[in-house]
């Protein structure tokens, strides 16, 4: 049986491990809800991953990192708005490019600027974010169980742990308490209701599609900046299509998405934390371990959690027709 | 061009010197090679209800896409009153007090009646404010023009009617003045009907100016004051509707005579061809949709089959037509045919000497992709005439589609063009051509002047008199009490999976027949 101290430290890295599905599984929540498909939050994932490394690597400063990842992604998000808005192209299609151009251009623009097999530097000092501290944690961590819960899972994360859950009220708040929620969530359902209104369709498309490259750009600061020191090929590791799958499993709302992040982190953390593990004399292989958070997509995608109905209008390019 | 002018100078209509709420001058607009609006002039009064009529594809909608910024005319200018307006997008025809009503509503299935209201006409970036300002005015609204409709139900838990209703009401949360409907009734029963129209009175005589854009002429003359006639892009009158008849109005819209009512002979039957024995069907939930049916048609007649939509009508075609499965006996020419298994489908049943034009010509009647060649030759394509093996002869395909189009004046007569290009009228026209033409003994025909334009409608209603004469034997399925009566020897009534009588057209009345089809009148007199 689990001790306490092996909880503790499973939740707190559920925690790290899922700042950044959230942050994707957001990405694509802006996105889709304004009725554009996204599968290439992976891709874009895996560039703010590098370019935040890179910039880190060679300023020293974890923040301009932040604003590279961040600026690399929402290029690529622009890139998919001009194929499936302005150019109403596949927005699969679309995606999928986009994740082959991450994956190839990071390694061989890596290889050129650092020449370390496409990997960065490793980050060090300011270069990484660095774990804070929560106010009071120190005295509150006498506190039975309410005390290291606080102490040592909530406190001690880096900086964007926290933004991704500030993100989730956040997202929430504009989604359904402001005009531009309201908007965009129409714009997925039937941009033709928002067309007649007298509202750009186009608009709105592009401010979701930047808003979710915003929001993968941290999820990929986060994954080189935080969780690790420095970016290796591929470190995004099917996360972007993880949070589609937790995407579904939320049902497109905001806090549906923190808990499925939350649980698709926790299996993470378990694959991590038990190599192997002994269930009734049986050894589970060290494999299926690590393999749980993608078993429990492929379950989710089948539709064994019952019945998700997508934005409306997604996927599909608007026409203007009467 | 010249109508509007000769018209102007009679009496009543458009009274000069009153400046109108909307008046378009020298408007064009061309898709490609086809000018869907050529030089149009028009001038709405203030505080009237003003129809549009025209058939389909004659440039009404194109119009009023116009003034709603949809689309940009090529030449002309919009006035509202009698100001000079440019109308480069939706936003510029709400500014300018412009509120359109689309067929195809444009609202958001999952949002509330109030947030839908709201779109695009929020206060401020706080949602709150806005929803709490529109509950409000929205109650207001209501209460003034029997517009009630419950702020908070979601769109899609709503009826047609009452979507419409949310559709009016964010024309009038926008301060329209003017609102134009686009065939407003095409989904509505009729006392939703008579509702609508009631607001629309109701609306007028507040001041506001109401187009109607429409191609039922029932509708033109009980709703309008004053209608202006359509005809392929051109405005070809604009008269008072009380000056005016149905019969003229057709006239106006088709260029030339148009019968509204079919000339017939009395039918000869002959020998029974299809007897239908015990009929019975379950759906897939469970539900019993046919009941036990039992009737005959005779060659050289045609049984109609009168009943409100969903009363098993469709089942009925199906299985007949062999799409869907059964139980009960069915013969055909005294050969009985397979209910279930694999000789239950369509091609036996068009080997057995049956056609079917089915009701959802869309989905049932025509591969809308493909093209028009194709689409006359489906479920015959097996046949000698088409080639034999595994290879269709192309070309004797299109051959026979340029006769079978010709021949049934489908317009435009390019067997190139794909099925979703022709209008709603040429399209059934093509679904005609080929059951037809493929000399069946008994023709299933499930709704055939549906979403069909009245030139086009006299024409099919002659082919099927036509093909009766030949001794052929018809049923006919519609929920058009008037093609009921026009076309029939006989009339069945079906109600709730049964048939609750049948009548002959001219012993009964559209009374009787009501009251059996809303299950009230019981028996069997023949």
């Amino acid at each position: 049986m689990m001790d306490l101290s092996t909880l503790i430290q499973l939740l707190d890295s559920t925690l790290r491990l899922a700042t950044p599905l959230l942050f994707a599984c957001l990405a694509g929540l802006f996105s889709e809800r304004a009725g554009i498909f996204d599968i290439g939050l992976e891709g874009k994932m895996l560039a703010a991953a590098f370019f935040a490394a890179a910039a880190a690597a060679m300023t020293g400063s974890v923040w301009l990192g932040l604003v590279a990842g961040i600026a690399s992604s929402v290029a690529l998000s622009l890139l998919h708005g001009a194929a499936s808005i302005t150019f109403r192209g596949n927005q699969l299609i679309s995606g999928v490019a986009i994740n082959f151009l991450a994956a190839g251009l990071t390694v061989v623009i890596g290889e050129a600027w650092f020449e370390l097999g496409g990997r960065t530097p490793a980050l060090e000092g300011a270069a990484r974010f660095q774990e804070i501290t929560l106010p009071l944690a120190g005295t509150l961590s006498g506190i039975p169980v309410l005390g290291p819960l606080y102490a040592e899972v909530l406190s001690g994360h880096s900086i964007l742990v926290y933004v991704g859950l500030l993100a989730v009220p956040a997202t929430w708040f504009v989604l359904f308490r402001t005009r531009f929620g309201l908007r965009l969530r129409a714009v997925g359902e039937n941009p033709g209701a928002v067309d007649t209104a007298g509202i750009s369709v186009v608009r709105l498309r592009y401010s979701a599609v930047i808003i979710c490259g915003l929001l993968c750009g941290l999820a990929g600061a986060h994954l080189a900046t935080g969780l690790s020191a420095g970016f290796v090929k591929d470190m995004s590791a099917g996360r972007g299509f993880i949070a589609l799958a937790a995407l579904i499993f939320a049902k497109w709302r905001p806090w549906y998405a923190l808990g499925a992040c939350l649980l698709f982190g926790l299996l993470d953390a378990l694959g991590n934390r038990f190599q192997s593990l002994d269930l009734f004399g049986a050894t589970v292989p060290t494999q299926f371990m690590q393999a749980l958070p993608y078993i429990l997509t492929v379950v989710i995608l089948a539709g064994f959690v019952g019945k998700a109905t997508p934005p409306r209008a997604g996927g599909t390019p608007y026409v203007k027709e009467r | 061009m010249t109508a509007i002018d000769t018209i102007a100078g009679r009496p009543g209509a458009a009274a000069p010197g009153k400046v109108p709420a909307i008046e378009l001058r020298g408007i064009s607009k061309a898709f490609g090679p086809v000018q869907a609006n050529k030089d149009i002039a028009i001038r709405v009064e203030r505080g009237t209800i003003h129809g549009i009529i025209g058939e389909n594809g004659a440039g009404k909608s194109t119009l009023m896409s116009i003034l709603y910024g949809f689309y940009k005319a090529d030449a002309g200018e919009i006035l509202i009153g009698g100001q000079r307006t440019e109308i480069p997008d939706s936003q510029a025809a709400i500014r300018a007090g412009i509120g359109m009503v689309f067929q195809h509503f444009k609202l958001v299935e999952n949002f509330t009646v109030l947030e839908n209201v709201v779109l695009g006409a929020e206060d401020g970036a706080m949602l709150r404010p806005s929803l709490a300002k529109a509950r409000k005015l929205l109650v207001d609204l209501a209460r003034e023009y029997e517009l009630q409709v419950d702020p908070d139900a979601k769109i899609e838990d709503l009826g047609v009617g009452m979507q419409q209703r949310v559709e009016i009401l964010k024309a009038l949360y926008r301060q329209a003045d003017i609102l134009i409907l686009d065939e407003p009734t095409g989904v509505l029963t009729p006392s939703e009907a008579d509702h609508l129209f009631r607001i629309l009175r109701g609306l007028r005589d507040e001041g506001k100016t109401i187009v109607l854009i429409t191609h039922k002429l029932r509708e033109i003359m009980d709703v309008t004051d004053n209608v202006s006639v359509m005809r392929r892009g051109e405005m070809v009158a604009t008269v008072r509707t009380a000056d005016t008849s149905p019969t003229d109005l057709a006239e106006l819209m088709v260029g030339r005579k148009v019968l509204l009512r079919v000339d017939k002979t009395p039918a000869q039957p002959g020998a029974v061809v299809l007897d239908v024995q015990g009929l019975r069907v379950t759906d897939g939930k469970g539900v019993e949709r046919l009941r036990g049916i039992d009737f005959q048609v005779r060659a050289g007649e045609i049984l109609g089959i009168a009943g409100v939509a969903g009363n098993g009508q469709s089942e009925l075609l199906e299985v007949l037509g062999g799409i869907r499965e059964a139980s009960g006996a069915v013969t055909l020419n005294g050969q009985p045919l397979d209910l279930t298994g694999p000789r239950a489908d369509g091609r036996a049943r068009r080997d057995a000497g049956i056609a079917h034009v089915p009701e959802d010509r869309h989905r049932l009647g025509l591969i809308l992709d493909f093209t028009a060649w194709e689409n006359t030759g489906f479920g015959y394509q097996d046949r000698a005439e088409y080639g034999t093996g595994a290879l269709i002869d192309q070309q004797a395909m299109r051959r026979d589609a340029q006769g079978k189009m010709q021949r049934f004046d489908v317009r435009p007569a390019d067997c190139w063009l794909h099925a979703k290009n022709f209008s709603g009228g040429n399209q059934q026209k093509i679904v005609l051509a080929r059951e037809i033409e493929c000399d069946p003994d008994l023709l299933l025909v499930g709704q055939p002047t549906r979403g069909v334009d009245i030139g086009a409608i006299e024409f099919i209603h002659q082919r099927l008199i036509e093909m009766r004469d030949a001794g052929k034997a018809i049923l006919l399925v519609s929920v058009e009490l008037d093609e009921i009566f026009a076309l029939s020897d006989r009339i069945a009534v079906m109600f709730d999976g049964r048939i609750m009588g049948e009548r002959l057209p001219e012993q009964t009345d559209e009374t009787e027949l009501g009251l059996m089809m809303a299950g009230m009148a019981e028996g069997r007199r023949t």
